[in-house]
């Protein structure tokens, strides 16, 4: 093979750092399957319309018991940045099928929206207390 | 030719790059009969009415992969596909393979494709030397479900002029190694993975994949590229992060 007017390195022999964002997309991935159905029943139907659950099912005292809570914590985290980190995956490939040449920049944006959407649910729950 | 006879218009891409600037399509009118494949057509037309057209072929019966072409803009074997099922329409469009650069009318270059089946070595690499005294390799029969799917591409590159990934990215190593890839990965009788892993977790390799799928519809023989280049994304991961544990390579 003949790379020797390309000063990198041939995509052949780079290490992709894709791991990382395909495992945080895949996680993601799942956790959006498993429970995002859940989640808008609960929170967009079932509470707004006082189905199934107690009327104060989403007060904010019981909502602040859940993000004070150290296991409510984690979970509120992980679905918000999970869902983040596998929105920004999926919309920065969806641009490559559209044909649209998402480099370096695109990556910086969609990764790094969900990166400061991570530190900032974090930030947040630290926030609350305990 | 009797005047009842039934016929179709084949449209078929042309391109002789010694007189032709471009691609042209040329329109033959073929007679047919219900048991005469796209192949046929195309045979008919060099026969009887043009020479000078230009296809692979070699077997007749989807088993030595030469003959893909784009049919009505879908990749399919030439041999494999029937003039009646056109008929309808009364004609019927064949071009070379999508994502490869034409060498002649329907003849493809696939040169790109050889290199990428070789950096995959595609062959069993054994755990340890085996003197032939040992006897055969013994394996269960969920051994042999493990990767006897993915041994049945014929490298016939359907999957390729599919993917629109290799369309955009041609470095991008691609379904059908990949697949083989996976399946000598998957075979207990290899002990070659460590040296295919750095093929799939490169910026070329499995990563390039967005779970498009339409290489699975595509194939002719029923293999999933999809799944086994999805199932080699895994296998990366857990070796990326194994890695970091000290723990890299292998499976």
């Amino acid at each position: 093979m003949n790379h020797s007017a390309n000063p990198r390195r041939p995509a052949q022999t780079r290490r992709s750092p894709e791991p990382i964002f395909w495992a945080l997309f895949g996680a993601g991935g799942m956790l959006s399957a498993l429970i995002a159905p859940m989640l808008v029943l609960i929170t967009g139907i079932a509470v707004p319309l006082g189905l199934l659950l107690p009327a104060d099912a989403m007060s904010y005292h019981n909502m602040l018991a859940l993000a004070q809570n150290p296991l409510g914590k984690a979970i509120l985290l992980a679905v918000v940045a999970l869902f983040f980190w596998h929105a920004a995956h999926r919309i920065f490939h969806s641009l490559h099928d559209l044909g649209i040449d998402a480099g370096n920049g695109a990556r910086l944006i969609f990764y790094g929206a969900a990166f400061l959407a991570t530190l900032a649910a974090a930030g947040a729950l630290l926030l609350l207390g305990f | 030719m009797s005047t009842n006879e039934k016929t179709i218009e084949i449209e078929v891409l042309r391109y002789r790059p010694e007189q032709d600037a471009a691609p042209f399509p040329q329109t033959y009118v073929v007679p047919y009969s219900d048991d005469m494949s796209v192949l046929q057509g195309l045979q008919y037309i060099k026969d009887q009415l043009d020479g000078t057209l230009s296809f692979r072929w070699s077997c007749r019966q989807a088993i030595c992969g030469s003959c893909g072409v784009m049919i009505d803009g879908i990749p399919k074997l030439s041999c494999k596909s029937f003039l009646r099922d056109y008929a309808g329409k009364g004609r019927v469009r064949v071009e070379a393979l999508a994502n490869f650069p034409i060498e002649r009318d329907l003849v493809i270059v696939m040169d790109s494709f050889v290199e990428k089946l070789e950096s995959i070595k595609p062959y069993i690499i054994p755990k340890e030397p085996r003197p032939l005294s040992a006897g055969e390799y013994l394996q269960t029969p969920a051994q042999l479900d493990a990767y006897a799917q993915y041994s049945s591409c014929i490298n016939c590159l359907l999957c390729y002029a599919a993917c629109p990934q290799v369309g955009l990215s041609p470095d991008f190593v691609g379904p059908a190694a990949l697949a083989l890839l996976f399946r000598y990965n998957s075979d207990s009788r290899d002990g070659g993975a460590a040296q295919r892993m750095p093929v799939v977790g490169a910026e070329s390799g499995a990563f390039h994949c967005t779970a498009v799928g339409y290489c699975s519809e595509v194939c002719p023989k029923g293999v999933d590229p999809a799944s086994a280049v999805n199932q080699a994304k895994g296998a990366s991961v857990r070796e990326y992060f194994m890695g970091f544990l000290g723990k890299g390579g292998g499976k």
